[in-house]
């Protein structure tokens, strides 16, 4: 055997080792990251059930077990109030939003009509002013008509709706991505526009569509500017966010409330988690297809 | 700078290139101002001369037009109603009747008042009989400036919808002279559907825009120019135009008993900069660092692992960020396990310490954004594709080199435009500030009369600041607004020509 048989073979395991290494980094790695991303939840969930004192400690585990503070959270604070607000506004912001987005993007990315660059150009230049000052002049004419304070829901969803249309880039991405054959192929046989849009494209477009609800539900779930700006200090009006920075928001409420505040969270974390995982598939795919390429 | 030619300009490295894309913008700056300029005049021309043809195609119209269409000119819809059209013409007809009737009883009113704003606030009057003072209302500047501007933005409506009468009417006379059929309205309804399908998808959200957006909008830099704040709130004190003058103030460097708004909106505005570069940059960089480890070959459980980082993005923000402030806190966990540990003898300042606060805001950034960044980047990365890599191996291309030639080119080029907008979203990045630190730690230098900041304050989270806080500066709000748009559409301007391609829309498809 000459040595030039053997030599590749050692390379190749002197490669070998060197992946191995490089994986057993790559395992530890990870596994620190995991344990980074995860603790904070493991966390607010361990101290959600402590009994024995409601204000910040410095230890994790609770020396007493308990749902103490849920059944607080349910019975002395507004929080079924607030849970069932941000529930109304994200149903609503599901169903309207989506119809108003997707009505949107699919014009923006399949029908060629004058103005078309004009409408795409104007809401980039828009995007640029920060929306919230205008909050100032919105919340003037809302609390007019009474839509305010304790009346925040309606109000934040005709605000969610009234604007979702410029949100449109990520589904126009995905509905770019649908081949134009489609359409040349369906107009060739005497399709009219609409029943290209109902009949050939939306069928195709159903991960853009569960993406969109999803987004639209979950968005109201973490809204707090305008929605503490509608609410004004008023607890009817407030949705969780708002409800449970409100909760915390000074040293004195932290040590009433603190773990009841955790048990909030977790309230709202674990429905929202769920509805996720079972629709992850679809996230993912409006993500990487219509995030990038919009 | 001179201009290299293209066998210079690819001899040199990445870095050079770079660097001499930057150095060519920089060095071009007088001629894209000139070209700025050079569109500007052109685009008024454009504008003129639109103008002048659209009097000109008026007047040919009227002179030339059947009697229907001359009637047209002062009664709107009468044109369609004459064909046939009736539902149409009803239609255009009751706009012109509600636009009449609307200037008469309080478009007048409002436009007449919009010049100065108003000029008789409310009084307290003695009533003798019940020896109180009661309270007479005046004007209403908010009202007035509000109603003000939807009354030009109606007038401005109504101009439109007359000139689509006068042209409808004309593209009938035409038909007609054709001797081919009108339209009726069934047929134009029917075409809402296939070619006019734009438009009914279309008009909605376009309507929800200009009353929630464009509108609002129009109105806040309207209110950058006069002297609105907590005080003069428009109805107890009036407010009036000032011109430039909160502008001046901003740029004043002065230092009055208030302090220095200038040196706060400098400040904050560098944080804010220095906090979307690091924001943005260390996500991407990072998030795309655990995709490609996700990704490699031989790693197992690739499923797992990514499933746990998205089950992070599921968990509302508000709950994350507000969770871990509290953490962090001087009480918080951390400091209360590593007193426990005897690691630390004192508390960390987390929050207190203002450079440690800036650290800590970015950290928690990358806690928060990697998840997604990481879902995005493996997508794209899945798009590579794999034989490039087998090339480059057998060419005894390293792992540093294979990242660098093939990976990250390929990333950038992909993920351009969602850099800037990601970018840009972390300038207004309201949450994530707010939520952690409230802006905290005050800052002895960011207090102001107008509106106090923290060193963690991005102009976002002051803006909030001002217009909720106690002083309810919404004049300085306008115009902080005006910057921040000015700031982003500069970085927007330059990023989109230093960008190395400028995708086509259409690539993909």
């Amino acid at each position: 055997m000459s040595n030039k048989e053997i030599m590749p073979k050692q390379k190749h395991m002197g490669m070998k080792r060197k992946n191995a290494i490089s994986n057993f980094f790559i395992y530890f790695i990870l596994i620190v990251m995991v344990v980074v991303w995860l603790v904070p939840f493991v966390c607010i969930l361990l101290e959600s059930f402590r009994v024995e004192k409601t204000w910040q400690v410095g230890y994790v585990i609770p020396h007493e077990w308990g749902f103490g503070n849920y059944v607080k959270l349910f019975t002395e604070t507004d929080f079924l109030k607030w849970y069932g607000n941000t529930l109304l506004i994200g149903a609503s912001a599901a169903v309207l939003q989506t119809i108003v987005v997707l009505a949107v993007s699919y014009t923006l990315s399949r029908i060629n009509f004058k103005g078309r660059k004009f409408l795409m150009n104007t809401c980039l230049v828009l995007g640029m002013f920060p929306g919230f000052v205008t909050l100032i002049v919105l919340y003037r004419v809302l609390s007019d008509i009474g839509l305010t304070g304790p009346n925040a829901v309606p109000g934040l969803i005709l605000i969610g709706v009234a604007g979702s249309g410029m949100g449109y880039y990520i589904s126009k991405g995905y509905f770019d991505t649908i081949p134009r054959s489609l359409d040349e192929a369906a107009k060739v046989d005497g399709a009219t526009k609409f029943q290209i849009f109902y009949k050939v494209i939306m069928p195709l477009a159903k991960p853009i569509v569960i993406y969109t609800i999803l987004t639209a539900f979950m968005g109201p779930w973490g809204d707090f500017m305008f929605a503490k700006y509608i609410a004004n200090g008023s607890s009817a009006g407030m949705n969780v966010a708002v409800g449970l920075q409100y909760m915390i928001s000074s040293p004195g409420n932290i040590s009433k409330n603190y773990t009841m505040f955790c048990a909030g969270g977790v309230c709202v974390a674990i429905p929202i988690t769920i509805l996720f995982m079972c629709l992850q598939k679809y996230y993912v795919e409006g993500v990487t297809g219509g995030a990038v390429k919009g | 700078m001179r201009k290299k030619n293209d066998l210079e300009y690819l001899r040199l490295n990445k870095l050079q290139k770079f660097f001499y894309r930057i150095g060519f913008f920089i060095t071009n700056i007088p001629k894209h101002l000139l070209t700025f300029f050079i569109f500007i005049g052109k685009f008024f021309v454009k504008i003129f001369k639109k103008i002048g043809n659209e009097f000109k195609f008026l007047g040919t119209t009227f002179v030339h037009g059947s009697w229907k269409t001359k009637i047209s000119y002062f009664i709107l819809g009468f044109g369609n109603i004459s064909r046939g059209q009736v539902a149409k013409g009803l239609l255009f007809f009751l706009f012109e009747a509600v636009f009449i009737f609307y200037m008469i009883t309080s478009g007048g009113y409002w436009l007449g008042k919009f010049q100065n704003l108003g000029d008789a606030a409310q009084v307290q009057v003695y009533n003798p009989t019940y020896d109180t003072y009661e309270t007479v209302p005046g004007d209403n500047s908010f009202k007035i400036l509000l109603y003000g501007l939807l009354t030009i933005v109606f007038i401005i409506a109504f101009i439109v919808t007359w000139r689509i009468n006068v042209k409808q009417c004309y593209l009938c006379d035409q038909i007609e002279q054709s001797g081919k059929k009108v339209k009726t309205n069934k047929d134009d309804l029917k075409s809402l559907l296939d070619n006019n399908f734009h438009k009914t998808l279309l008009t909605l959200p376009i309507l929800g825009v200009m009353a929630f957006t464009i509108i609002p909008i129009i109105f806040m830099i309207l209110v950058a120019f006069t002297n609105m704040d907590a005080t003069k709130d428009g109805y107890s004190n009036l407010f009036t135009w000032v011109g430039m003058d909160n502008f001046n103030e901003l740029f004043s460097f002065r230092d009055s008993s208030g302090g220095n708004l200038s040196l706060a909106f400098g400040e904050i505005l560098s944080w804010t900069l220095i906090w979307a570069i690091f924001a943005t940059f260390t996500n991407y960089f990072l998030g795309m660092f655990v995709a490609i480890m996700i990704n490699k070959k031989g790693i197992k459980f690739k499923k797992l692992w990514r499933g746990i980082f998205v089950l992070t993005i599921a968990i509302p923000q508000f709950v994350s960020l507000l969770y871990v402030s509290k953490l962090f806190a001087k009480n918080g966990l951390i400091n209360g396990l590593l007193m426990d540990w005897g690691i630390i003898k004192e508390v960390i300042p987390f929050w207190t310490d203002p450079t440690l606060a800036r650290v800590m805001v970015i950290l928690i950034n990358i806690w928060i954004g990697i998840p997604y960044l990481m879902l995005i980047a493996t997508g794209i990365l899945m798009n590579i594709p794999q034989d490039l890599y087998e090339s480059a191996k057998i060419d005894g291309a390293n792992v540093w080199q294979q990242y660098t030639r093939i990976t990250l080119p390929y990333m950038l080029f992909v993920t351009g435009p969602y850099l800037l907008t990601s970018f840009i979203g972390n300038l207004n990045n309201f949450n994530v500030i707010y939520l952690l630190t409230g802006g905290e730690p005050t800052d002895p230098r960011l207090l102001t009369s107008g509106g106090s900041a923290g060193s963690t304050d991005l102009l976002i989270t002051w803006l909030f600041k001002i217009t909720t806080g106690a002083t309810n500066n919404y004049k300085l709000a306008a115009v902080i607004a005006i910057m921040i748009f000015i700031v982003v559409a500069v970085i927007s301007l330059i990023v989109y020509n230093i960008m190395p391609s400028n995708r086509n829309e259409r690539d993909f498809s």
